[in-house]
This record gives structure tokens, sequence and C-alpha cells, in this order.
């Protein structure tokens, strides 16, 4: 009993670090598919821009840990808000198929880019010493770095929520996603909203795959490997909300290591079986606005 | 996106019709040491073909196409490795086992539509993948299934070194399909189909019976997505999880939209061109030959909507207007 | 649409007519991964192969050309593969095949060897049966019993209990088997077995579990590359260092590219293989510099470049041998009989029943010299050594 509990322990704390990694990364993309209805198969990209950029700021540059972080988010943000700017946006009104077709060709192009300047092998990760080794509470080994990105990750989110619960600009958000021609009709500059709303997702993505270039490797094949993650996370939550894929990133997060743990032989079986009931029972999401 | 053909159309086969079978054989005869190539295109332009029935005239869009395929693939693989390497009761076999996976699964998930409908086909062929990849003993797992061999088709034209015998199959498979499309998508049935892409509420409210018609197309596509795939384990000799990756639907996908949606010529000419282009990139650059595969997409999405057909229309219709 | 197929026409007829022209070129085609996710692997035969082209590749009789042709397989993609042979058969009439990471694609392309009579020279892809599919099939890599059965014998002198987690397909399981076999031969209690997915990035609940089962030591295997560094994380995060189990494996998994990437998790793991990129041998010494020079300070070639270097060479002999005029059962007959004391990974030769290599393991341990993490090979485990995989399965 005594070790049921513990190893229950340990699956509820892996899983919550991986949950928070997928939810930082995909919940820019709930947005961007609620928000503008635009389908964007290459958000793993802008991930893997992060992770790049803090890993290569760091052993090239030498970098501390805390800026490195900083430049992965500023620079995905600002190259984003240029890509929006003259590529994304002139494909809002495009169908579906155009989306899906333009934004594969984006990652087949930036899988080629990164394997020129970075290589095919994955990056290695240095984390700073004072974040290695492990931490010892309630009669556990917590590994430290875990520890960093689940309270880094907890307080980003609460600030993100509170962006847009209580802000002007989070306002705005939420009254575009109800009603789209409605809140450019009371005058809301909604093609800007886009933009800085696409910046901060993308910007959040970065983040994610930087903070969890330690749990998911960062290579040139990285948007297409995790694609199918990222996207579970935004249908089995409910386009456009923020609560919706937290709840499914961590879900996800710890059935699967509690899978992995418990009954490793069919621990890829499980997500794959939970999206499709969720989805069949209810197609909007868990949090989705039914249409 | 404009559509060509459909119900109202003169349902002929018009001359230009031609075109493609008369270019098929001419490269019988002109390159002989690509027919390995030439029949994993016409393999793919089966599979295009089958996608665009669902996509281009019923308006599903699905990242799951693969699963149909991968079945027709093992359900053959595992056929001739078992009980018989007989060509045509192999193709029968996938493409019956893929078409009644295509009528259970598509029962299930086409009352969903949009994203949760897309997700719903990647998670299917996600889950097909992991099967295969945990039945080792019918599937051979990650290691792929091989050691089967083929027997001459009708017990006279044996597969050869050189892909001639597989060329020529693909070819005689393909025209088949073909047919049974073009029939299909000029039928009544054909008709009621775009009407569902063009308005679902219309439709329903016409009183025709839309989920229906969904499930019986997406099962028909099916079918055609595990024939193809019976012939690629036939040609190949081989069957390699990768049938069930969800990478191949995405390719596939990429391929149809290259060509053109919803007017049968497109499946023709994405997986020709597609193909052709990775064939020689992957030659000149194998390291960095996604690049260009990648530029061509953007490129298309930009500034030739409708694809490789659309483009042609557009010029066509200015040749037109200009004389 | 006219002038698209006069153009692919015209292509095409160029390319068929050019294939005809040389006779004195001797043409090898190398198919190995050069995209997706597992191009790291392809990345170090490609190296191998051209760092020898490069220094060795004029040292052929008068008149005698060499042009490889280098394809890509995408990874472990058995009908791309098999394809991509067939193409280089058929279209550019190669006379040997080489390269292959993968045990499922050079599986695939095995029987067509046999029927096109190509020599096909396996520079990595370890599924132990491979070589009996076609008598035209010879290898110079390594099959993974040769290095796990050894250790497993070795494991049980110094532990009781051991855990094995290995990567979920034919190599692993072979790696598995062949393990446990030494180590339950020679006394020792295998506690629990777990077999990872290909795709897996995230090892922390399997090590966790292996924590909890808490067994002496952990024997691994992954297919070198980014899941043999994970799982070293994972090993060295959750504390199973500091907790005392031991990390033992087949040397795939402290491939000498990837070793730096691994940390200090590494120091200490002990391995058996056939390479080792800081082998004291003087042709292993002259090989690294070579690498060095080519590829950057920094790069150190793992066991695939030192394969494929040797394949390479093993080419070149026939080449030499029959003086550019290929003919197929000849070269066959000259690879059965190859023998070089010189290779960078000490004496190799071709055994000539099996056409599989016949070389040394050596017992290797992580240690830091000047610094940087190196396999420090402490002794010659078993010498001139055959896969005993096919010693007890011999063909019915």
């Amino acid at each position: 009993m005594q070790d049921f509990l513990s190893s229950l322990v340990m699956v509820a704390f892996h899983g919550l670090a991986y949950g928070m990694i997928l939810y930082l990364i995909s919940v820019g993309l709930s947005v961007t598919m609620g928000l503008m209805g635009f389908v964007n198969l290459a958000h793993g990209v802008f991930a893997m821009a992060g992770g790049y950029m803090m890993l290569s700021a760091m052993s090239r540059l030498d970098v501390p840990f805390p800026l490195a972080i900083v430049i992965a988010f500023c620079a995905v943000a600002l190259a984003s808000m240029v890509l929006e700017r003259f590529l994304y946006s002139r494909l809002y009104s495009a169908g579906e198929l155009e989306q899906v077709l333009f934004t594969i060709g984006l990652i087949f192009m930036s899988v080629a880019v990164a394997r020129l300047v970075y290589g095919p092998l994955p990056q290695p990760v240095h984390i700073p010493g004072y974040l290695k080794g492990q931490l010892h509470f309630l009669g556990r080994d917590f590994p430290t770095y875990r520890v960093f990105l689940i309270v880094f990750s907890v307080s980003l989110v609460a600030l993100l929520w509170f962006g847009v619960e209580r802000t002007r600009w989070g306002a705005m958000v939420r009254a575009t996603v109800d009603y789209r021609a409605m809140a450019q009709s009371v005058g809301i500059n909604t093609s800007r909203l886009f933009t800085l709303t696409f910046a901060l997702g993308s910007g959040l993505a970065a983040l994610g795959g930087a903070l969890g270039a330690e749990i998911i490797a960062v290579e040139p094949t990285y948007p297409f490997e995790h694609l199918v993650f990222f996207l579970i996370v935004v249908a089995v939550g409910g386009l456009g909300s923020l609560r919706g894929p937290f709840v499914a990133a961590l879900l996800i997060g710890v059935a699967d290591t509690a899978c992995k743990y418990w009954i490793p032989e069919f621990g890829a079986f499980f997500i794959y079986i939970a999206t499709i009931a969720v989805l069949l029972l209810r197609p909007e999401g868990l949090f989705g606005k039914a249409t | 996106m404009t559509h060509a053909g459909g119900y109202i159309a003169d349902a002929r086969i018009r001359a230009a019709e031609w075109l493609p079978w008369v270019f098929a054989a001419l490269c019988y005869f002109a390159a002989p040491s690509y027919l390995t190539l030439g029949s994993y295109i016409l393999t793919m332009i089966i599979f295009a073909l089958s996608l665009d029935l669902i996509l281009g005239y019923g308006g599903i869009i699905t990242l799951g196409h693969s699963a149909y395929f991968g079945t027709g693939a093992y359900v053959a693989g595992i056929l001739a490795l078992r009980l018989t390497g007989e060509p045509l009761l192999g193709l029968l076999a996938g493409t019956l086992g893929a078409g009644l996976l295509g009528l259970f699964t598509g029962l299930v998930i086409l009352r969903t539509r949009g994203l949760a409908l897309l997700m719903l086909t990647l998670a299917i062929t996600s889950l097909c993948y992991e099967v295969a990849n945990r039945a080792t003993r019918l599937t051979g797992g990650a290691d792929g299934l091989g050691g089967f061999s083929i027997r001459p088709i009708l017990g006279l034209f044996s597969f050869d070194m050189f892909g001639k015998t597989a060329y020529l199959y693909c070819l005689v498979i393909l025209f088949a399909s073909w047919w049974l499309v073009r029939r299909l998508v000029y039928s009544p049935f054909g008709a009621s189909l775009t009407g569902v892409r063009e308005n679902n509420v219309r439709m329903h409210a016409i009183g025709a019976p839309v989920y229906q018609r969904r499930v019986v197309a997406y099962t028909i596509s099916a079918a055609l997505a595990g024939l193809a795939g019976a012939l690629l384990t036939q040609t190949t000799q081989f069957v390699g999880l990768n049938v069930l990756g969800f990478e191949l639907s995405g390719e596939l996908i990429v391929m149809l939209v290259l060509g053109g949606v919803g007017r049968i010529y497109g499946a023709f000419v994405g997986p020709l061109v597609y193909l052709v282009a990775q064939d020689y990139l992957a030659k000149r650059f194998p390291e960095y030959w996604y690049f260009g595969i990648g530029a061509m997409l953007v490129l298309v999405v930009m500034f030739a909507r409708g694809g490789i057909l659309g483009i042609i229309d557009a010029g066509i219709a200015r040749l037109r207007r200009g004389s | 649409m006219g002038l698209k197929l006069s153009t692919i026409i015209a292509a095409v007829a160029l390319a068929a007519a050019s294939g005809w022209a040389a006779a004195q070129t001797v043409k090898i085609g190398i198919i190995t991964t050069y995209s997706g996710p597992t191009a790291g692997q392809g990345d170090q035969l490609d190296k191998g192969f051209k760092l020898y082209l490069k220094l060795n590749g004029n040292k052929l009789p008068p008149g005698v050309k060499v042009e490889p042709i280098f394809r890509d397989d995408t990874g472990a993609n058995p009908d791309a593969a098999k394809r991509i042979a067939q193409e280089l058969i058929v279209r550019d009439k190669v006379q040997f095949l080489t390269g292959v990471v993968w045990t499922p694609n050079a599986a695939a392309i095995a029987p067509l060897t046999a029927e096109a009579k190509v020599p096909f020279v396996i520079a990595n892809a370890a599924g132990w049966n491979i070589p009996r599919m076609s008598k035209y099939v010879a290898r110079v890599s390594h099959t993974l019993p040769q290095s796990a059965y050894p250790l497993g014998k070795w494991a049980a002198k110094k532990f009781k209990r051991v855990y094995t987690v290995v990567s979920d397909f034919a190599p692993g399981q072979e790696a598995e088997d062949a393990f446990i076999k030494g180590f339950k031969e020679s006394g020792g209690e295998i506690v629990g077995s777990a077999r990872v997915p290909l795709a897996t990035t995230d090892f922390i609940p399997y090590m966790q579990r292996v924590k909890d089962a808490k067994p002496d030591a952990i024997f691994a295997f992954n297919p070198g590359g980014k899941q043999a560094t994970a799982q070293m994380k994972a090993y060295a995060d959750l504390g199973l260092k500091k907790a005392g189990i031991k990390y033992i494996g087949t040397g795939d998994i402290t491939a000498d590219e990837e070793l730096q990437n691994m940390g200090d998790a590494a120091l200490g793991v002990i391995t058996v293989h056939h390479y080792s990129a800081a082998g004291d041998r003087p042709a292993n010494k002259a090989f690294v510099a070579a690498y060095k020079k080519e590829y950057g300070e920094k790069m150190n070639p793992g066991y695939m470049a030192a394969v494929a270097w040797d394949a390479m060479d093993l080419i070149f002999h026939c080449i030499r041998e029959e003086k550019g005029k290929m003919d197929p059962d000849k070269t066959m007959e000259i690879i059965r009989n190859y023998k070089n004391p010189d290779s960078p990974r000490g004496p190799i030769q071709i055994d000539p029943e099996t056409r599989d290599i016949v070389q040394n393991e050596y017992l290797r341990e992580v240690r830091k010299v000047d610094g940087k993490l190196a396999n420090v090979e402490l002794e010659v485990i078993e010498t001139q050594y055959k896969d005993p995989w096919k010693e007890f399965n011999k063909p019915k």
C-alpha cells in the first residue's frame, strides 16, 4: 500500500510536469484556432524555434538561463508577428484545406532550415547547476528542474488567466471569440488584436519548447513528431478556451505517465481511445462552446 | 474553390480525358528504368482518388485515411503469407477489409464535423498504427511484414525485378478505379454528395438522407484506399508500419490539394508532380529536399488556389478571352 | 500539359542514356537516412563514407572510377528502402549496395539482391539473421548478441539482480534475449523487463518503475541517438545512480557522437562494443584525427561512422582485386575471404560461412579523458568473436 501510494505521487508529479509543458505549447494553438478560425498545423514550429533559441543562446553566447528564456520568448513572438502580418493574415479567409496545406508547407521548410543550421542531432540541454539534482520532501526525491518547471508554469498560467479575465485586452479577445462581426462593429481593431494574440500564443509555445527541452528533445522533426499531441490537447479541451486545454493537457500528461508506468505494453493506446471517447460524447471538446 | 463536373455536366468521356492513359502508356516504353517509381505513383493516384471522393465531393476533411490504406496493405500481406499469394484474391481481401473498417468507423465518426471529425480520423489511424505495432505475431510489428511471394497474375504474368508487370497491373487497376469513381461522381448519388458539401442544412431540409450518404461515400472511399494499399503490398512484397502513419495521410492531402480538389484529375496530377519532384530533389539534395517541397506547397497556396489544375484552368480561360 | 509531357520524356531519355555511357565506372548505391527523426544515425554513416571517399577515393587501378549514389530512405521505412534499392539496381545499374541504418529496411532489400545478384554490404542494420536471407548479403557492422551475450556473462559475476529496458523492435528484442541468456546461464536473476516503443521521448515513467524494483543494475539498449540520451537523463534525474543502480548495455547507448550530450550522467556506464573513438590503436588514432580534421575538432566518430569507413574499404578492396570489371559472384568470393588486420576497431574479417563480421568485443567504461567523456576500453572481452546467435540457431 505504501509502495502504491508513493508511486501514485510520482506518477502525478511527472504527469503534471509533462502536462504543463503540453499546455504552454498548445494554449496558443487553441486561441489561434478559436479566435481566427485558422488551422495552424505549424504551431509546433514556434515551440521548436523557442527551444533552439534558448539552447543556442546558452551554449554559443553564454547567456544565463533566465535571460535565455526571455530571449526565446521575445524573439519567437516578434518573428511570429512578422509571419502573421505577411503570410497568415492573407489566408484567414481561405478554406481550411488551403490553411492545412500552407502550414504543412511551413513545417517542411522549417524542418529543412533547422537541419541546415543545427544539424540532425537533438540539441544538448545544459540546465544550470542550481536546478540540477533532487529535492527531498514527503520522503521522496523530486528532480529539482521538474519542480521548477511546475511552479514556473503554474504562475505563468495564473498570469495569463488574470490577463484574459481581468484586463481590457482580455475582454476584447473574449468579445472577438464570441462574435467577431459584433466586436468589429463596436470599434475593436480585430486585425491588430489577432496579431498581438498570435504573437502571445507563439511566444508561449516558445517558452514551452524552451522549458520542455529536457522532456521533449529539440530536433529538426519536432513540429511533425509532436503535432498529434498538440492537436489532441486543443480538440479535447475545446477551441478558444483557456481552461479546456489546461484540463486536457493535465489529463493527458498524467494518464500517459500512469499508463507508461503501470501498463507499459499498452501505454500508447490510452490517449487515442480517450480522445475518441471524448470527441464522440462532446464533439466540441470538454470546455468548447456547442455550435 | 471551383469544381468541374457533376451530375448536370455531360457524363460522356471527353477527348482530353484519354490523355493520362496515353501518357501512362508512353511512359511504359519511354522510361523503362522508372517503372518502379511509376507503379508507386499509380498506386498513390488510386489512393488520392479515394480521398477525392470524400474530400472533394463529400467535403470530409480527414487526416486519417492511411488507416484504410494500411488495413488493405496488411490484409493483403497477411493473406499472402498465411494462405495464398493469389494477387486478385489479395486485392479483393484488402478492399473488403478496409471497406468494413470504413463502414464501422464511418458509422461512428460521421455524426461529427469539422475539427472533431479531423481529430477522430487522426486518432483512429494512430490507434490502428499502435495495434499493428503491438500485434507482432500477425504484422511483424516495427520490423515489417515480408517473406511472402505473390503468384503470377491470372497464372500468366509474374512480377519481375524491373517492375514491368507491376506497372501494367497498377495501370489496369487504376483504370478500373477511375471508371468506378467517375461513374459515381456523375450519378445522382454523386450529385447528392456534392449537395451535402455545398449546403448541408439545405440538403437536410429537402429530406435527403445526409448521414447515410456520407457513410456510404466514406465506406466506398475506404475500400478504394484499401485497394491501393493491397496493391502497394503486392508490388513491393513488403509491408512496413509507415503505411498506417498519419504522415502518409498528410502527404496524401498535400498531393491531392496540390493537383486540385474535387475534379478527379487533380488526383492524377498531384501525386505525379509531388512524387516526381520528391524523387528529383531527394536525389539532388538528400538532406534538404524537404525545403523544396515545403516551398512548393506555400507557393501553391499563395498564388495558385485550386492547385495545378486550377492554374491550367485559369490559363485556358485567359487564352480564350484573349483570342 | 503537352509541354510538361515532352520535357519529362526528354529528361527520362537523357538519364537513361547517361546510364549506359560509362563502362569503367563502378557505381555504389548508398542508402542511408537523411531525413526524419532518425537522420542523426544516417548522418554518421554518411560522414564515414564521405571521409573514406575523400581520402582513399583515388586508390584504384588506372582507368577505373567510382561513382557513389547517395539516397535517403527517410527512416525505418522498408517499402521506401526497397523501392530505392530497386531503382538503384534497375535505373542506375549499381554494382554494390551499402549503407542501411535500419534492420527492417535491410530485411526488405535482401531478397532483391539475390534476384538481381548485387552484392550488398550492410554498414549498420544489426538483425542477426539478415545475411541468411540472400547469399549476396555481407555485413561489416555487428549483431546485438555479439555484444549483449558476453555482457550478460560478465554482468552475472558483478550483479545478482538486473532489470532490462530495451527499444521495442527486432534488434532490441535480440539484445534483451541475448543478455538474459548470458546472464541467466551464469546464475543471474532478471527482476523485470520493459520494452519501450521506438517513438518514446520521455523515459521517466519507465525509469521510475525500475527504481521501485530496486535492482543492482539496469541493462539498456536504444538504437543510438536521442533516445539513448533521454533514457540516460531519466536515469540520472530520478536519482537511480545515487541509489546505487549501475547502468550497463551494448555500446549503442554510449555512441561516441552522442556521448558529450549525455553529460556527467553517463560517467561510470559499462558497455560492451566493437568500437570506441577513444581506442588507442594507431589505425584508430589516425581515423579519429582525419575525422576531426574534416568535420571539426568537437566531433567524434561514432561506431556507425567507423563501420561505414570499413564498409567502403571492403568495397574498394573488391574493386582493386577485380580491376573494375565487377562480377557479382567473384565479388562475393572476395568478400567472404576479406581480412583487415588494421581497421580502426582492430582486426576484423568476414566469416566465410555466414558472411557476417568477426571482430573483437571490448569491455568499456565511460570516464573523463582530458575533461571530455570517453568510452575507455578496459579489456578485450572476446577476441575475434563470431555472432553467437548463429551458433545457437543453426539453419535447419
